[in-house]
């Protein structure tokens, strides 16, 4: 039973990604001249490696250095080890040694740069990294350190710290290829590496994309055909309009936003009480649905309280800097929680805003990125100023301070988007910020540590990303000016990143939660700086932006994939082909919904409690009570809201969600992962929600078809966005036939296969059919293709 | 679908997505590990345990071990709530004698305090209302709460000296589990999936169990992040085995459905899957059949191996009745054993009820009848399997309990509170030192004389056994390597044979 070494597949990753790398991204920014290239046999396998002709500091260099270099030589100033920093050229260019008389880095010259011997040493005691470290550099790694010294060590500022700037558009055509900008781009890039743009997607395909993209619904079997009938040039212009107009649009961008905003209904320590936030998310939905620019929509949400005359909807949206754990646990002090919920403020602004690590430089200056231990106090101190409490006295149903109450005479002025309706509650406390007058001292802590106070500091942001205008107010709104500031390099461009990884799996900055020194390196760095100023020359303006990416050709490709092209760019990094993508959780379930028929389309209001198995709530639950205690499945068609609404307990989280790696929500979340694993698999076989869609689907298409293959096709459209073709047709048909034969010969209990879930089918039905449909429906719902949009 | 199907459509599996990191978080490495291990370890001519690459399997992360192992799976009973250390294992007359007395200000030395007893006036010194007595070869002095566990007293390792930096439920269980006191890590069982991977390809590598104990009903509460997977593939997710009509969420098939009904549903997914992967040629798809095929076994090996029926008398009588109740303490163990057997890597109990801060002496008798007999017959069951030798039982909660009574002291009644500082575990197992007592507090019980171990240290000295130096098993995330021990640990080589 031969299966491939763990060892050989290591190093075909090795082969896959890196020539990509090193090929696709040095050209971006370095002139590719034709010329000899090195190549670095790696580890005794015929793996080869090339080395770029021009070393360029940021792509190439600087990524070996911060990975392996940068703990013991880095920004940490504490942590230098022989007077040696490598993430400035002056601190690798020093002179170093007692007598100052050798050094780490000397330009050109690589017999007087130590560095070179260190890293070629077979001296363990002298070789760097040092072998307790842990950390190696491979054979072609040093060889790019040396061709860089060699070629005159030039240093640059990280490029996601240099303010961008509008890049000229490549000239580059493509006959009969390319919608906008975005296309030249990558057209460009495509052409350097050899490859042309796949084809288009087929219709059928591209509909789906759109509407998954978009709203977070499959189109209906009705709106494919329309489509598809539809030869308009402009057809396919009007259906992205029509869906950013949808409410289906605003819930699904809100969905995404409750990972960010780390939203939950409960507390999520110990007993895991229940809070009301829900009326914050209501307002992020009023806010996608009324297309409020990204500027007003990120100020209200960091420092509506301190907008002048603020009303009720700025100081509801800033319950977003509530939305962290708070503790209930009866006998902790206050205080150490306090600090941390000043922590995750601070930490959430800076992954959700700048896409970097500011809880990396909590116990000591950051050990890759330009962010001392200071500076992320005086980011901290910027939410270090509310009058809260570590600890609120008493239970269930306490709300911890400072909050808001939504009344009737709120709910009847701009709060009217609230859902209050749906509760029998008259006054809704939310929680919100809310400045105290007399500023709380912020201080260094030493080692992050609540009850070690070091240095007092004061609300200011990090010199190396923007030094904070004078002018402005050393408060939350000061801060929210600053992060819109026209210099700030990071707002725009972490921004349009996450709107692209929406559109595309990945950002064009993999890590779209780090842009610092450690995080991926942007595949089309001149692309993503003209996305990040056109989103802010055309006022934040997100579903501009959205549109104009589902407008690119390079958006409307194929995904269908090539086996060169497979093994040549197994990321999609060049966008040879649109890539094809695993639904979300939320997608999933509510898809089932919608093509079923169940979907309750309400907006907004408290969260739900559809299926789940029983008894996880009240197997871990302790002596606490309250609402949370105990899992009361909803009634109704509140079994059948969209995804968004599902009830959040923090500790328990609904687990046909999590299979499907839903953000926990314990800690703000820009990208989530993508993974495909068995207990996937016993969801989709198993939930009863699924079974009960099943069943609902083979009543619709029991409704609108005679002939079976008929119902079979429709499912499967539905399901897929496409018609089935005839090989298809036939394994479901036999398929089919197979089940009814079961269910005739009771080999299948079909009324127990058909009472599963709460919606029971009324009229006049053969129960065996609908049985074998159902099962039919239920295997379509378990296919690859129906949980991807391709 | 043949054995060799299976194992060919695996191979097929090791696509991008598992390997190059197409998930959101970069997984590298091996992510499918826990899915297609076979042996990683092996016994060499010498009855060492080492990696097998004979089979030349695709497992977890490490391509070898940094070391020999000594175990190759763990089982840890996890006593949730803070055990009170004084009344089981660490025996302190000077208590009982200064029964009343304030606790000196330079015992307690600054330590911080809960909230709930920061407000006491007074720290009234109170010692165990119950005996010690010597057992044993050493004479290892065991309360008398834990007369079973008493008499495998020659194989425990008995360490005093543990210590912990969190006061409080959760985040002194989460950094027990973790390494961190904040949610978000990976925890130790998944940590051992992603490294090791798994070695047995029907099972997860990481498995749950959960029980209630009697002595504080509504005791401290529990949250499935402690067996997250954190920043890790959620292929290494623990998974809970309950007790309840599904042992493992949604593994049961639909009502009306049989398991050839189920089958026939299978393989007409895999067959339209496998269409489309023709059509399109995403190796995600296959990956996607693989999946399928590994539920579809999970349906069948759960419940086999939860099916406890057939068990003989004298293994029920050595575990005590209980253990004919599923999901109690005793039964729980009971599984664990049976999962050992399966070659589970990580098995994972949480008992609850520990947290006895009033009416400590009545319940805490009761919490330790759930625990003790269960917890013994376990050691010694896998000691007559011959299991022990390369299993490591752990038994511990997160923190101790304090050495002065929280509330009201009476003649029979007192509480303690949380107390961080010290208190005991017990290991056992391969290359743990049998009949050993290591470390020691002081006459008051509070603080550690001698051979302190950081729950770092604890998490350290486990992945040694294991062959694993918990420095070099990392996850790079968001830029930092991540590991289970932080930036600290050491391993307690004093407790090693």
């Amino acid at each position: 039973m031969p299966i491939k070494s763990n060892h050989n597949l290591l190093s075909i990753s090795r082969l896959g990604i890196l020539p990509i790398l090193y090929f696709a991204m040095a050209v971006s920014t370095v002139s590719c001249t034709s010329g000899v290239k090195t190549t670095v046999a790696i580890n005794s396998n015929s793996a080869q490696v090339t080395i770029p002709d021009k070393i360029d500091f940021t792509f190439h260099v600087k990524p070996i250095l911060s990975d392996r270099c940068f703990k013991c030589h880095g920004p940490d100033k504490n942590a230098i080890e022989g007077g040696l920093s490598l993430h400035t050229a002056e601190g690798a260019y020093i002179a170093l040694g007692k007598n100052k008389d050798h050094h780490a880095i000397v330009p050109g010259n690589l017999e007087k740069s130590e560095l070179i011997n260190r890293i070629y040493t077979s001296d363990e005691s002298l070789l760097m990294p040092p072998p307790e470290s842990n950390l190696v550099l491979e054979e072609h790694e040093k060889e790019i350190l040396k061709k860089w010294i060699e070629q005159g060590a030039e240093y640059k500022t990280h490029w996601a710290f240099i303010a961008p700037e509008k890049p000229e558009v490549p000239k580059i055509k493509q006959a009969n290829w390319g919608n906008n900008e975005i296309d030249q781009f990558v057209l460009s890039k495509l052409k350097e590496n050899g490859l042309a743009p796949n084809k288009k997607a087929s219709k059928e395909k591209l509909l789906r994309r759109v509407f998954f993209d978009l709203t977070g619904l499959p189109p209906s079997v009705g709106q494919i055909e329309k489509f598809v009938n539809n030869n308009s040039p402009l057809a396919y212009e009007q259906v992205i309009d029509s869906l950013l107009q949808t409410q289906d649009y605003a819930e699904h961008m809100s969905a995404e936003w409750m990972d960010i905003a780390r939203y939950a209904d409960t507390h999520g320590y110990q007993d895991d009480f229940e809070r009301i936030m829900w009326p914050w998310r209501d307002w992020v939905i009023h806010a996608f649905s009324k297309n409020m620019p990204y500027d007003q929509f990120v100020t209200y949400q960091l420092a509506g309280d301190l907008l002048p005359n603020a009303n009720a909807e700025q100081i509801l949206a800033t319950g977003f800097n509530r939305n962290h754990k708070i503790t209930f646990e009866g006998g902790v002090i206050p205080e150490e929680y306090r600090v941390e919920y000043v922590e995750d403020r601070a930490v959430t602004f800076g992954t959700a805003f700048l896409g970097l690590t500011f809880e990396c430089a909590r116990c000591h200056d950051h050990k890759y990125d330009p962010i001392s231990q200071k500076e992320h106090f005086e980011l901290y101190s910027f939410f270090n100023n509310i009058d809260e409490l570590g600890l609120t006295p008493g239970g269930a149903g306490k709300i911890p301070k400072p909050y808001m109450t939504i009344t009737e005479k709120e709910k009847n002025g701009v709060l009217s988007f609230v859902q209050m309706q749906k509760t029998e509650m008259k006054e809704i406390p939310v929680m919100v910020m809310n400045e105290m007058e007399d500023i709380r001292p912020s201080f260094i802590l030493n080692r992050g540590v609540y009850d070690q106070p070091t240095t007092q500091v004061y609300p200011n942001t990090p010199q190396s990303i923007l030094p904070f205008p004078s002018e402005y107010p050393q408060n939350r709104l000061g801060l929210a000016k600053w992060l819109f500031h026209k210099d700030n390099p990071l707002t725009a461009r972490v921004a349009v990143n996450r709107f692209w990884q929406r559109m595309f799996g990945n950002g064009l900055v993999a890590s779209s939660f780090d842009f610092g020194n450690q995080g991926s390196l942007p595949t089309h760095p001149k692309l993503l700086d003209f996305l990040a100023i056109k989103f802010r020359e055309e006022g934040w303006d997100t579903r501009k932006i959205l549109k104009y990416i589902a407008l690119s050709a390079t958006y409307q490709q194929s995904t269908e994939v090539t086996k060169e092209l497979q093994e040549l760019d197994p990321e999609n990094q060049l966008l040879a082909r649109a890539p094809r993508l695993r639904l979300t959780a939320e997608v999933i379930r509510d898809q089932a919904l919608k093509i079923s028929g169940l979907l309750n389309r309400e907006v907004g209001g408290p969260s739900v409690k559809p299926y789940q198995p029983s008894g996880i709530w009240e197997a871990t639950t302790g002596g606490g009570g309250g609402s949370t205690a105990t899992y009361v499945t909803s009634t109704g068609k509140d079994l059948y809201r969209k995804s968004l609404y599902t009830f959040w307990k923090r500790t328990v989280p609904p687990p046909s969600m999590m299979t499907f790696d839903a953000a926990s929500r314990d800690l703000c979340t820009v990208k989530r992962q993508e993974t495909n694993t068995p207990l996937q698999a016993l969801v989709l076989l198993n939930d009863p929600q699924l079974i009960e869609a099943s069943r609902l689907l083979a009543k619709t298409a029991m409704d609108v078809h005679i002939e079976k293959s008929d119902q079979i096709s429709f499912i499967f459209k539905q399901a897929t966005s496409r018609d089935p073709d005839e090989e298809e047709l036939h394994m479901l048909d036999n398929y089919y036939s197979s089940m009814l034969e079961k269910v005739k010969n009771k080999g299948i209990g079909a009324e127990d296969y058909l009472s599963i879930g709460a919606f029971e089918v009324k009229g006049e039905y053969s129960k065996y059919k609908l049985a074998a449909l159902a099962l039919t429906a239920h295997s379509i719902l378990n296919l690859d293709e129906t949980i991807s949009r391709g | 679908m043949s054995e060799k199907k299976i194992i060919e459509e695996r191979s097929l599996i090791l696509n991008r997505r598992s390997f190059l990191g197409k998930t959101a978080l970069g997984v590298g490495g091996v992510a499918l590990a826990s899915l297609l291990g076979a042996n990683l370890f092996r016994k060499d001519e010498n009855g060492i345990l080492t990696k097998d690459d004979s089979l030349n399997g695709v497992k977890g992360i490490l391509n070898s071990l940094h070391h020999p192992a000594k175990v190759k799976r763990v089982i840890y009973l996890f006593q949730s709530g803070g055990p009170s250390q004084l009344e089981l294992f660490d025996h302190k007359p000077l208590l009982n004698k200064r029964r009343g007395e304030d606790l000196p200000e330079s015992i307690r030395n600054g330590q911080r305090l809960t909230g709930m007893t920061a407000g006491q006036d007074k720290f009234p010194l109170v010692g165990s209302l119950y005996k010690f007595n010597k057992h044993g070869k050493n004479g290892t002095e065991i309360s008398e709460l834990l007369p079973y566990t008493a008499k495998m007293v020659d194989d425990l390792c008995i360490i005093k000296s543990m210590y912990t930096e969190a006061i409080n439920h959760d985040p002194a269980v989460t950094f027990f589990q973790t390494g961190s006191q904040q949610p978000g890590r990976p925890s130790i069982g998944s940590w051992l999936s992603y490294g090791l991977g798994s070695e047995n390809e029907n099972l997860p590598a990481f498995t749950v169990l959960l029980s209630r104990g009697t002595g504080r009903p509504n005791g401290q509460p529990l949250y499935t992040r402690l067996w997250g997977n954190g920043f890790l593939h959620s292929l290494h997710q623990g998974v809970q085995f309950r007790a309840a009509k599904d042992p493992v969420l949604y593994l049961n098939d639909p009502k009306g459905i049989t398991k050839e009904v189920k089958r026939e549903m299978l393989d007409n997914i895999a067959a339209l899957n496998d269409k489309h992967y023709q059509d399109n040629g995403d190796p995600e798809i296959k990956s996607r059949i693989a999946q399928y095929e590994m539920a579809y076994r999970m349906q069948t090996s759960v419940p086999n191996v939860m099916d406890t029926a057939k068990e003989p008398d004298y293994i029920y009588e050595m575990y005590g009745p209980e253990a004919k109740i599923p999901g109690t303490y005793a039964a729980n163990c009971l599984l664990a054993r049976r999962l050992a057997e399966q070659d589970v890597r990580f098995i994972q109990l949480y008992h609850m009820g520990w947290d006895q801060h009033d009416n400590l002496p009545g319940a805490i008798a009761k919490q330790a009848k759930d625990v003790d007999q269960a917890s013994a017959a376990l050691v010694a069951d896998l000691k007559q399997r011959g299991l022990l030798e390369d299993t490591l039982v752990i038994w511990g909660g997160e923190f101790g309990r304090t050495n002065y009574s929280q509330g009201l002291l009476t003649d029979t009644n007192y509480g303690r509170d949380h107390h961080p500082r010290s208190f005991t575990m017990w290991m056992a197992g391969g290359g743990i030192k049998p009949g050993m007592v290591y470390g020691e507090t002081d006459d008051f019980g509070y603080n550690i004389v001698k051979d302190p171990v950081h729950v770092h240290d604890f998490q350290a000295t486990m992945l040694h056994l294991l062959g694993i130096d918990h420095e070099k098993l990392t996850y790079k995330y968001q830029g930092r390597r991540f590991r289970l021990t932080d930036v600290e640990g050491h391993i307690v080589k004093d407790i090693l044979t």
